[in-house]
């Protein structure tokens, strides 16, 4: 209820202030005050913006943003990090707070038209998921009928988790927690056969159970949850870099240029990989785009192609250990898709 | 006129003899613990729920714990990817112990902490002088305490004077933000309340509706409220690139909001002043000004003292809410540190909860022990 206080909140206060937002640069802004204000998650989600005990920044959406500084200003550290919550993340990017937001957060057509950002490119796709003990002997989210499971209140998680059971005519017993934190104590007591929540969440919750390897995530995601970054309406100019600052990423990853090898393959025979790297002398790529010739090079000398930072950030390179399913390339049965770079 | 006494006492009482063992431990065991049956069952019940549970906490916290190690397999048993044995749990001192500068200083940058830490130094400095009655100079002390203070600090934390490096306001966290809101809050409440109390009793009637109007404007909102509006929606009235730090927007609503409650405490006392006090103001013919500082607040603060003390430790441990708008606190950060992946472990959140737990209790502890201390010396007059 609150949530969407807000949002109706939010939605009217940019309604009545879009006129002062339409006509942004937000790409001169960042070049004039010479780095990139970047909304972040701070707390919740591991794997994708966490801080370490170094005051280090971490995660595969925290890596976006050092591949936007690296893009426009050929150095990943001019990047500040703004943590915040949910509730405050919209109004943190509509106030020009932040320049870009990449905290996990659904690309929705609500978000998009009502709130007024924009989306394109989609750097994880989520869905919700369920967890159950190995004990139960349970394969599909199919065989749940009948149990008890764990869910947030408030969410769309519980809502979702209602449709699925109903339309596959099932029956279970929600066990309804105000805090997360609840809701994983209870699942860890016992207290219910399966946990509902974002599959990237379950991997991180699971990592808090007292036996990690008694429970499995089942294979059925029941919701779509495309996350991606959000800016500001009517700058396409800016969309372009942060939307191609991640396709670079994954085109990247499917050349195989590494943040290892990405200096050997400048001399690369193939045209498509000297194009995209900026070696060809009458390529016009990167200004074009408003940044830098060797915009793609820093971007992989910072942070890897898509498949290493997944890797290090949320796959078998972090204890998260997620598989790439659907953030596997498109060539390997994922979504992960990188138009032509030409 | 007659008079019939029917009884005179004529001697003295034989003395009894003292209490024999009232100094004994035994006798006080029994007197406190045991007095009556029902007493004797609920020692009985508090003994065996404490000699159940407490070796459990201490092993828990002590002995089971893990002290060191650098990330979370440290505080891992065999099954979950670590070395210790299966069915292991204790706290894992370890990640506080790798956390603990974060859980001090939010991000502050690490090469720049000496800024802090010198703030830190003053504040001390500056306070346990002016805690201590016997101190002379406590004009001078409470000069640069709450005015010279505030402006170094500003200086030093902030940056960019000097040749400083400017540290934005983002960058700070945990015990270090907790400390700043609550010590400008109290700092700024009780004068702003006391002014408020007096205009609330004040016979000129705007400036009494005014003060009324804005006491029971704030106090009619939850702090939560206060805040969102000022950090959600005021951004979104002004110009983007003109935004009120948030730091200080946080600090101006916690501050308003502790005046208001700190103002119907102050007016507590101020009815309790009989009103002869007044009169015999009055009739000295002391303006109004000396009437309040030397009779009556004076007086009305003495009494509030608990009160006071109760609104600080109240307004302390509710610095907690600026994580709502991502501000990070003490709190805040040792949640935030739960999404480490890192240091996720079954048993990371519940050690962080509670060692910002003991820092909070240590604070609040060390306030109303204060509190207690300030009473007993100012009830010279009271005492019963």
């Amino acid at each position: 209820m609150a949530k969407k206080i807000v949002t109706a909140l939010v939605g009217a206060a940019v309604l009545g202030f879009g006129a002062t937002a339409s006509q942004a640069d937000t790409l001169s802004d960042v070049k004039a005050k010479g780095f990139v204000q970047c909304g972040v998650n701070g707390s919740n989600l591991a794997g994708f913006g966490a801080q370490d005990s170094q005051g280090n920044w971490a995660g595969l959406d925290v890596d976006l943003c050092k591949a936007v500084a690296a893009a426009v200003f050929g150095d990943a550290t001019k990047v500040k990090f703004t943590p915040l919550s949910a509730k405050d993340r919209f109004p943190a990017l509509q106030s020009g707070e932040i320049d870009l937001l990449a905290r996990n957060t659904t690309w929705s057509i609500s978000r998009d038209t009502q709130l007024g950002f924009d989306f394109r490119a989609v750097n994880y796709y989520d869905g919700q998921g369920f967890m159950v003990k190995k004990e139960l002997g349970v394969k599909s989210a199919l065989e749940l009928s009948g149990a008890s499971v764990c869910v947030q209140s408030g969410t769309t998680t519980e809502l979702n988790l209602a449709d699925y059971f109903r339309s596959n005519n099932m029956d279970f017993k929600p066990v309804v927690f105000e805090a997360q934190d609840e809701a994983d104590a209870a699942y860890n007591a016992g207290r219910c056969d399966a946990y509902t929540t974002d599959a990237s969440g379950l991997y991180s919750i699971r990592l808090k159970m007292a036996n990690p390897d008694d429970h499995m995530v089942l294979p059925e995601i029941i919701s779509k949850e495309p996350l991606g970054p959000a800016v500001r309406q009517n700058d396409s100019k800016w969309l372009d870099i942060v939307s191609w600052a991640h396709y670079a990423m994954v085109a990247a990853e499917e050349f195989g240029i590494t943040q290892a090898n990405v200096e050997e393959m400048k001399t690369s025979a193939n045209p498509d990989i000297k194009r995209f790297l900026g070696e060809e002398a009458d390529s016009t790529i990167g200004a074009d785009l408003g940044v830098p010739k060797d915009w793609a090079v820093q971007i992989i000398k910072a942070v890897g192609n898509y498949g290493e930072s997944f890797e290090r950030n949320v796959g078998e390179g972090s204890p998260l250990k997620i598989a790439r399913g659907l953030n596997a390339q498109w060539t390997k049965g994922g979504l992960q898709y990188a138009p032509p770079i030409r | 006129m007659s008079q019939s006494i029917t009884y005179v006492r004529d001697g003295f009482i034989e003395a009894e003899k003292p209490p024999t063992s009232d100094s004994s431990a035994f006798a006080w065991i029994r007197h406190n613990l045991f007095a009556s049956w029902k007493d004797s069952l609920l020692t009985v019940i508090a003994l065996a729920v404490l000699v159940y549970y407490l070796p459990k906490a201490i092993d828990w916290l002590f002995v089971s714990a893990v002290w060191t190690g650098t990330d979370r397999t440290a505080c891992l048993t065999t099954d979950q990817g670590g070395q210790l044995p299966a069915g292991w749990s204790g706290a894992c001192w370890a990640y506080v112990n790798d956390r603990f500068v974060q859980f001090m200083f939010g991000s502050y940058p690490r090469d720049q902490l000496w800024r802090p830490l010198l703030v830190a130094g003053l504040f001390v400095a500056l306070l346990v002088p002016f805690l201590i009655p016997r101190v002379p100079r406590k004009g001078l002390n409470a000069l640069l305490l709450l005015v010279a203070l505030p402006l170094v600090a500003y200086v030093l934390l902030l940056g960019g004077y000097f040749g400083l490096r400017h540290v934005e306001t983002s960058l700070w966290g945990g015990l270090m933000v907790t400390l700043i809101i609550s010590f400008v809050g109290i700092v700024m409440s009780l004068p702003i309340g006391i002014l408020l109390a007096l205009g609330r009793r004040s016979s000129m009637p705007i400036l009494k509706m005014v003060c009324i109007g804005f006491i029971e404007l704030i106090r009619g909102v939850p702090l939560i409220t206060v805040l969102f509006m000022a950090s959600v929606l005021l951004p979104l009235f002004l110009e983007p690139g003109n935004n009120i730090d948030k730091f200080l927007r946080a600090l101006i609503g916690v501050s308003i909001f502790a005046s208001a409650y700190m103002a119907e405490v102050i007016r507590g006392g101020l009815q309790a002043i009989p009103k002869g006090q007044y009169e015999a103001a009055d009739a000295l013919g002391l303006n109004y000004f000396h009437k309040m500082t030397f009779i009556v607040l004076p007086q009305a603060i003495k009494l509030v003292i608990p009160g006071i003390v109760n609104t600080f430790i109240g307004m302390f441990k509710d610095t907690s809410l600026v994580t709502i708008i991502s501000m990070y606190d003490l709190l805040g950060i040792v949640k935030a540190s739960f999404g480490d992946s890192g240091w996720i472990t079954p048993v990371t959140p519940l050690t962080g909860l509670i060692f910002a737990g003991f820092v909070f209790w240590i604070f609040c502890f060390g306030m109303s022990r204060y509190s207690a201390f300030v009473e007993r010396r100012l009830d010279k007059g009271h005492k019963r």
